[in-house]
């Protein structure tokens, strides 16, 4: 049975299952401005889920968070609700992503990131590494322009390889081939670069349906919910 | 104790992809903790292991992976039975496709990239056997594979009037999303086991 009120800033549906579980209160909102198109602007993201109550929780959902001030995010307080997978997924990102001493550069993990959000079509995902791409790269235009006019804009060698192989392996079923693999070697490579680049991209579609799936992105406002 | 993305990929011990991945024990190791938190042992009060190999095993066929869909059906049919382990076959193997693809909003900039394409149906004798909480799941797990633009609240409404609690949809979007992942990952690193051996 489904009930639903209006609040000040969220519509509410409550839906009551049988199973003696509390009632599931699903939060949408009207009143947000959504954006429509691809942006490296600071986006907020807003829950279509309660976020588990800061008050209550526990030690094993701190764990989770890993860091701890991630509690003040909605995003992040969402997903504590399970924790065990929480903590290793964030863990999983930030060794994919900021371990490195070697093997592809931050720029280029971060590309790999922003194409794979751009053809998956995760708006707020795309925003923040595209920006996080541009940082690293101090390219902004090249990277404004895979956001712009998509995954198939025109990039340098290298550029063009690490988008071609994302997309390639964003695809379900993955459309990857060796030729992907050989022109990230010949764009200047190593084997672990190149492996790098898989984990960068494949680690993208596990993002991008988080946040596809749980809320959607609002107009730039302070804060960022991370990714 | 096995890595299961060794497993799926292949990865001969001593190898050059073994070699890869070892010079990454974080991502190795967390991304055998992501499929033991979700598998091994779970939590079952919000998502039973039944369902969650249901849904696994659903979404390894759709990505078209034969060695994953291996494994996810024997998970299914030791915690959930032949019956169901086959009923899950044959939904999606009658829902494989091609992704992503999606709506945009008609009124966006993103209009003119909309690409439409099919939802999962399923029959009433399918229905009979999944009931309606897995037969949801696997609804949503079809969304969020192909055409994960275009996730709503509404769908989320959908799996709560099926039965699913708020911290079951988390644990069933975290479960469709790493195989996202997993699968992933094990494909890249089949090419490179390719070249390993050549």
């Amino acid at each position: 049975m489904t009930e639903t009120t209006i609040t000040t800033d969220a519509v509410t549906t409550t839906s009551t299952d049988g199973a003696g579980d509390a009632p599931v209160r699903i939060l949408e909102h009207p009143g947000a401005s959504v954006p429509l198109a691809f942006t490296q602007d600071e986006l907020g993201w807003l829950p279509w889920l309660e976020p588990a109550d800061e008050a209550t929780l526990t030690e094993r959902q701190y764990a989770g968070l890993v860091d701890r001030s991630r509690v003040k995010s909605d995003y992040f307080r969402l997903l504590v609700r399970d924790p065990d997978i929480l903590r290793a997924r964030t863990l999983t990102d930030k060794d994919i992503f900021y371990n490195a001493a070697d093997g592809l550069g931050r720029a280029e993990r971060e590309l790999a990131a922003a194409a794979t959000s751009r053809f998956n079509g995760c708006i707020f995902c795309a925003s923040v590494h595209a920006r996080f791409a541009t940082h690293h790269s101090k390219r902004h235009d090249d990277v404004q322009r895979l956001l712009d006019l998509g995954v198939g804009a025109e990039q340098d060698a290298l550029w063009r390889a690490v988008v071609d192989a994302a997309v390639a392996l964003a695809a379900t079923p993955s459309r990857l081939e060796s030729e992907h693999l050989e022109a990230l070697r010949d764009a200047g490579l190593d084997e672990q670069a190149v492996s790098d680049v898989i984990h960068s991209a494949a680690f993208f579609n596990w993002a991008n349906r988080l946040m596809l799936s749980l809320g959607e992105p609002e107009e730039p406002r302070t804060g960022e919910a991370g990714g | 104790m096995t890595d299961i993305i060794d497993r799926l990929a292949g990865v001969r011990p001593g190898g050059s992809v073994d070699a890869l991945r070892r010079h990454r024990p974080a991502t190795r190791d967390n991304a055998q903790a992501s499929y033991d938190a979700l598998f091994t042992d779970p939590d079952e009060r919000h998502a039973s292991l039944a369902e969650r190999a249901s849904v696994a095993q659903f979404v390894a066929i759709l990505h078209d992976d034969e060695v994953a869909a291996t494994h996810y059906g024997a998970l299914t049919r030791s915690a959930g039975g032949d019956a169901l382990a086959d009923a899950v076959a044959d939904a999606a193997t009658a829902a494989r496709t091609e992704g992503p693809y999606g709506e945009y909003p008609a009124d966006g900039p993103l209009a003119a990239e909309s690409v439409p394409g099919p939802r999962l149906t399923l029959d009433d004798a399918a229905r009979a056997v999944l009931g309606e909480r897995l037969a949801a799941a696997l609804g949503h797990a079809h969304l969020l594979v192909f055409r994960p633009r275009e996730s709503s609240a509404v769908a989320l409404a959908t799996l709560a009037d099926a039965g699913w609690s708020t911290d079951g949809i988390v644990t069933l979007s975290q479960l469709v999303s790493f195989l996202a992942f997993q699968l992933r990952v094990a494909a890249g690193l089949r090419l490179l086991t390719t070249k390993d051996a050549a």
